[in-house]
């Protein structure tokens, strides 16, 4: 049945992404791996806030760090996560072209916010942070290069599935797809919220 | 709804009244949240980039804002708030306990030890 096509048009539930059991079980279970991320992300700040007074001869959290930047990262991250809102109300419209516009937008702000955050490493290493500099060093970029490897694994997950699924249409099988992939993108947000607090602010004002 | 449905159909027709309403009420509660999210966020950093307010109000205060951002972006953005969702807020919240613990911990030990 290799050349077997759907024939048997489906009506469209309101939530299309909980609709099969398929979909529930990837729902729930990516729930709990977030919630295993959490602690993964708990156990790098924690062992940032220990060592972040540790800069050696190195510069520290408030020779670095510039508001601006960090506050033009975090605007990019936040749209990011509205337009992908955006994406799965398109999806419960049944709006397919929507959904996948949506989906590109927020790929495009994924890669403006690793594009700036490649450009931060790379001034902070010419102002003299490499990764062996200092306890505070090796913290903060494991820490914060974590994150920033999370973001480009969402960009590259998003982007098959956007190319995977760029003419199928609507589907059951998409739909949970495109749903895990978007909390996911989320969850990174919510990440970003702790660092730019923890790491960004409390570095500038103590 | 038939027994068998082929999941690589494309999903036909238009949503019904009631879904399309509650669509157009969640599009203006996630757009009042993302507003809301913006404000807490430029507060944070207004907070500690302003010399007018001290560093000894700040830091509490933009750990609180980061708290309420997070439960926004929970509640309304990823649909915690919705039903069914009982073993999700379980597992987020056990996470977020057990990584508390484990900041508080690593803090405490790493600060004994100093390096």
């Amino acid at each position: 049945m290799a050349d077997h096509q759907a024939v048997e048009k489906q009506t469209l539930p309101p939530n299309p992404e909980k609709a099969t059991l398929d979909g529930r079980n990837k729902y729930l279970g990516f729930w709990f791996f977030l919630g295993g991320e959490t602690v993964l992300f708990g156990s790098l700040f924690g062992t940032y806030l220990g060592l972040r007074g540790g800069v050696v001869d190195g510069p520290g959290p408030a020779d670095l760090f510039h508001l601006d930047l960090v506050f033009i990262m975090t605007m990019i991250l936040l749209t990011s996560s509205l337009t992908s809102v955006f994406a799965v109300i398109n999806m419960k419209r049944g709006n397919y072209k929507g959904l996948l516009m949506w989906m590109w937008a927020t790929v495009a702000l994924g890669i403006a916010f690793l594009g700036f955050e490649i450009y931060e490493f790379y001034e902070y290493y010419h102002a003299g942070l490499g990764f062996t500099t200092s306890a505070f060093a090796s913290s903060f970029y494991t820490l914060v290069g974590t994150h920033g490897a999370h973001v480009a694994f969402g960009v590259a997950w998003i982007t098959v599935l956007l190319i995977r699924y760029r003419n199928t249409g609507l589907t059951l099988t998409n739909a949970p797809k495109f749903n895990t992939a978007v909390l996911y993108w989320h969850f990174i947000d919510v990440v970003w919220v702790f660092i730019f607090t923890v790491v960004y602010l409390l570095g500038i004002g103590g | 709804m038939s027994s068998h449905q082929d999941p690589s159909a494309p999903l036909q027709g238009a949503p019904s009244k009631n879904t399309e309403r509650k669509l157009k009420n969640e599009t203006r509660t996630q757009l009042i949240s993302f507003i809301l999210m913006i404000f807490i966020t430029s507060m944070a950093f207004i907070s500690i980039g302003s010399d007018a307010v001290p560093n000894g109000f700040a830091i509490p205060f933009i750990l609180m804002l980061a708290g309420v951002q997070v439960v926004l972006q929970l509640y309304f953005f990823m649909h915690m708030n919705e039903k069914g969702t009982g073993w999700i807020n379980v597992m987020i919240w056990s996470g977020l306990f057990v990584a508390a613990l484990t900041v508080g911990a690593l803090m405490f030990l790493i600060g004994e030890v100093k390096y």
